[in-house]
């Protein structure tokens, strides 16, 4: 058999997170009741006329300076033409002859490890579409208005990706970046991340393109890395029976783990894109570019590195909390009040990750303060509380958010380290227990263990466990 | 001489001076339409009640001393392409026919914050696409001069209206010549402001870059005064523009003493009509005599406005009118079998011939493979035309020439020859390429009776120099009422 080479190139579409829709002033919101979040403009009421959302090109801008694009200080919109009920105007105000960002790139690591730099064609704004909501039993179709006007980029790669892997990884990248810049929050689960696949083979060593598809309906980094693993198959196949493959876009199904073809290049929409009239060329002045650039914030590459300099974080643990904004932010701010960055680390990388895993959350839903997580630290520091109490403690914080100096005082957590009043307990301890003192005259260290657990037990937990080891050696 | 016979401004000063009531104004106004709606169908809707309800309101506020602008309690008609909150709002379209807006266009809220009544709605060709509003779905329009004649389009039925005397004034809208021809056919004045003067939230849009609303009645003082009012920076309108002043009544001056105006002579060639011709120099030579200096010159490119102006408003048009489609509001088809059937149909049956016309045509000039040999090719046309008008105003501070190379033709003899009824809009339409203001004035009656209009364009921002011209000129000739007023 020959040898084949993947060629993939994405098309991401993020949607941006400003309060409002990118034409008019409606609320982005999610939920809401149906057609709440709506106005004469997202529902393309006759004579109501679009109106640009700076907050819209000023994410737009910082996302193609973060990925070393180009902009395009005189931007045009411009009208797509078709069809659709989810579409109100019938058409959508895109961006194709003159979109905001041009010839960006970003590097990724590949999976042996080497640096490789990933194209970007373009980057453009564009409207979302309202929701259709089709009536199973009876006969009608709803529409939804309220995601009508939301603003998204679409994010053109260049066909530089050869493999599932360096797609996931130069979406990682992406996604990364995004949320550094709070443009959007990037979940693919809930739809403000899509990526479509292009995806061709060819044999290794050609210089020619093979004939693409376009695979949509991608939900997760699993369904994308399986599609292209599926759909490089496919195209082999076709091409090794001495087929060919046919242009065309076709829609995966993770659960089947199979595409099928949606439309062909034959029956492609003619879209009779021409410059939006209603809208003004959008001028980026230097000054403006500028002030976008002042606002960039502190990306993950030079964050890691000053982690693992500044506070002295080991690598393992600096990946994963930079790799995620929420954590990254939470980390400081702890820290900055703590000044403690080796604990934060461990309460974030063992206790946090481990209830995360438990209740099923995202970086993004952690809702406790830092000011909380600080103070807990500092009891266990202190030695106020011993680490058993401080992961009940934080348990608390992390469920509730509870203020952890009160908390420990309310509930009488504190550890107990009057010299009398514990070497009551051990007396008594030592003589409830004649066996296992016994075995530690005859040289059984672990009955030492046993007895500690005990005098632990007796005391609630709230025992300094150094100063219990030190009175019932003195007292055995 | 009765209310109707005023002149907006006349019978705002009478309302202030508490000789006329706005309920006796309007009631006036009602009773006129009452009388003539028959003969002329200048109206869609009439709305009674809301006419002397809110006359009712503004007279209070008159008496409290509260409203003083110069329209308050003076009945006004809307063409029926710009929206009004809970008023039928048609486009003169079967497709709209029951569409009831949920706001109110800027232009007219600027009016009813200044007392202005509102009467209803006129009649227009459909979707502002014609030269006779005869493409209306409610009916022709009649011109009150000689019913069976046409009063002109796109804004026939304010222009009628204005004409017979049924309203003190109007709005209308102009694309390519939509105020300014009918003013001509009508007899009456209209201004077509600068590009970006008057807002266009809530004109239900035919070409968006050449829409402009403006103000249609008997005389330059009434439009003048109404275009301050209608004029602001709306921020909800993308293309409006922030002007220093709005102040237009402030040229309404008798002099034009060494005001330069040239008169192109490709606008004096074949095909225009030889009574028009010596009408509209005649009108030079009187400004001549007010000490204007006239002068003939090649304005040049006249010949590609046309082709240009189609395409591109055609192209708008194809895109702007894809929302009505029978799923959100207006028309849909009672049987039909599926998505792409109710859009077919609803869309085959609602919309008139001239409007699937022109949605063809601007489809064809956008679609992949024409796009650059017509449509981008217009726009280069567009910005040479401008070229020609900058080299112009450079030398003159107004352009003088007729507004139509006829005066209204007969009912029924103009939808045959749709080309032929393109090439009346000559004038025109390249005011609208190249975003200029323009104003017609009545400037005399032809043979068979009608009126010839007179038309004046300034340079972008300048409107006050039309209408100080267009004022100057007007005082050598008495105001000629409609037979039918």
């Amino acid at each position: 058999m020959k040898q084949y080479e993947t060629v993939i190139g994405l098309e991401v579409h993020v949607e941006l997170a400003t309060k409002t829709k990118i034409f008019c002033s409606c609320s982005t919101e999610f939920g809401g009741e149906p057609n709440s979040h709506t106005c004469p403009v997202c529902t393309g009421m006759p004579g109501s006329l679009p109106v640009l959302n700076k907050k819209v090109v000023e994410y737009a801008a910082a996302v193609g300076l973060a990925t070393n694009c180009k902009i395009t200080k005189n931007c045009k919109f411009d009208r797509k033409n078709y069809f659709y009920p989810d579409n109100p105007q019938n058409y959508q105000i895109s961006q194709l002859y003159y979109p905001i960002c041009r010839n960006g790139g970003i590097e990724i690591e590949t999976e042996d490890g080497s640096k490789k730099t990933i194209g970007i064609h373009e980057i453009h704004m564009e409207e979302d579409a309202g929701k259709l909501i089709h009536d199973e039993w009876g006969d009608n179709s709803l529409v939804d208005f309220n995601r009508s006007g939301v603003p998204l980029i679409e994010i053109v790669s260049e066909p530089d990706m050869r493999s599932a892997d360096e797609v996931i990884s130069y979406l990682d990248k992406l996604r990364l970046i995004i949320q550094y810049l709070g443009a959007s929050d990037c979940k693919l689960q809930e739809g403000s991340m899509r990526a479509d696949v292009n995806l061709s083979v060819r044999e290794v060593g050609s210089q020619e393109f093979g004939t693409r598809t376009e695979m949509k309906n991608l939900n997760s980094f699993k369904a994308i890395a399986r599609a292209i693993e599926a759909e490089k198959e496919r195209q082999i196949d076709i091409i090794e029976s001495g087929g060919k493959v046919v242009q065309e876009t076709r829609r995966w199904d993770d659960n089947k783990e199979y595409s099928y073809a949606m439309r062909s290049k034959e029956d492609a929409q003619d879209y009779r894109y021409f410059p939006e009239p209603d809208l003004v060329p959008v001028i980026i002045s230097d000054e403006w570019l500028e002030e976008i650039k002042a606002a960039q914030p502190e990306f993950r590459d030079e964050k890691l590195e000053r982690y693992k300099q500044e506070y002295k974080i080991p690598e393992y643990d600096a990946q994963i909390i930079t790799g995620d904004k929420h954590l990254a932010d939470l980390f400081e701010a702890t820290t900055a009040i703590c000044n403690n960055p080796k604990k934060v680390s461990n309460w974030l990388m063992v206790e946090t990750m481990r209830l995360m895993k438990e209740h099923g959350i995202e970086p993004a839903g952690l809702k406790f303060s830092p000011e909380n997580l600080a103070k807990l630290i500092d009891l266990a520091e202190s030695k106020q509380i011993n680490s058993q109490i401080a992961k009940e403690v934080f348990e608390k914080i992390f469920n509730e958010d509870i203020d952890p100096e009160k908390y420990v005082e309310e509930n009488g957590l504190k550890t107990v380290s009057d010299d009398g009043a514990l070497r009551e307990v051990v007396k008594k301890v030592i003589e409830a227990n004649p066996q296992p003192v016994e075995d530690y005259h005859n040289g059984k260290k672990k009955a030492m263990g046993f007895l500690v657990g005990q005098i632990m037990k007796e005391m609630q937990g709230k025992a300094d466990p150094a100063l219990a080891n030190k009175l019932l050696k003195e007292l055995l | 001489m009765s209310l109707t016979n005023l002149t907006a401004i006349e019978l705002g000063k009478k309302i202030q001076n508490k000789e006329v009531s706005a309920l006796e104004a309007v009631q006036a106004a009602l009773d006129s339409i009452d009388s003539k709606e028959e003969k002329i169908n200048s109206f869609v809707t009439v709305d009674k009640e809301g006419a002397i309800n809110s006359a009712k309101k503004v007279q209070k506020l008159i008496d409290t001393g509260e409203l003083k602008s110069p329209v308050a309690g003076v009945p006004v008609a809307i063409k029926d392409n710009m929206c009004t909150k809970d008023m039928l709002t048609t486009c003169s379209s079967r497709i709209l026919g029951n569409f009831i807006p949920m706001y109110t266009a800027e232009a007219i809220i600027n009016l009813e914050k200044a007392g202005a009544v509102i009467l209803g709605k006129t009649n227009m060709d459909e979707f502002a696409m014609g030269s006779t509003t005869e493409t209306s779905y409610y009916g022709p329009t009649k011109n009150p001069w000689n019913i069976n004649h046409v009063p002109g389009g796109s804004s026939g039925g304010s222009c009628a209206a204005v004409a017979a005397e049924e309203c003190s004034f109007a709005l209308g809208s102009d694309t390519g010549g939509s105020i300014r021809q009918p003013c001509s056919f009508c007899g009456v004045t209209g201004i077509k402001p600068t590009y970006g003067t008057v807002s266009r939230y809530g004109l239900i849009a035919y070409g968006s870059s050449l829409d402009q609303i403006g103000p249609i009645a008997k005389d330059v003082t009434d439009c003048a005064t109404v275009l301050e009012i209608i004029a602001s920076y709306d921020h909800k309108d993308s293309t409006s523009v922030k002007r220093d002043k709005l102040d237009f009544t402030s040229a309404l001056v008798d002099d034009v003493k060494g005001m330069k105006i040239g008169l192109p002579r490709d606008y004096f060639g074949e095909g225009l009509d030889s009574e028009v011709k010596e009408a509209v120099f005649n009108a030079a030579k009187e400004l001549e005599k007010k000490g204007a200096v006239i002068e003939e010159f090649d304005l040049s490119l006249v010949d590609y406005a046309i082709p240009a102006y189609y395409i591109i408003a055609c192209a708008e048009a194809s895109s702007n009118l894809a929302r009505f489609d029978g799923v959100k509001y207006g028309y849909r088809t009672s049987e039909y079998n599926g998505l792409h059937n109710m859009y077919k149909k609803s869309r085959s049956e609602g919309f008139g011939t001239e409007v699937k016309r022109r949605i063809m045509l601007g489809s064809f000039v956008l679609s992949s493979g024409y796009y650059d040999a017509y449509y981008i090719k217009a726009l280069k046309t567009k910005a040479l035309i401008k070229g020609a008008f900058d080299r112009a105003f450079a030398k003159y501070d107004v352009i003088l020439g007729p507004a139509a190379p006829t005066t209204a033709p007969e009912l029924g003899k103009s939808l045959s020859d749709p080309l032929k009824m393109y090439l009346g809009d000559i004038y025109t339409i390249s005011a609208n390429l190249s975003g200029l203001p323009g104003i017609t004035v009545p400037c005399g009656i032809d043979s068979k009776g009608l009126p010839i209009g007179l038309q004046l364009l300034g340079d972008c921002f300048k409107e006050k120099n039309i209408i100080r011209a267009a004022y100057a000129f007007e005082q050598t000739r008495e105001y000629k009422h409609s037979p039918l007023s």
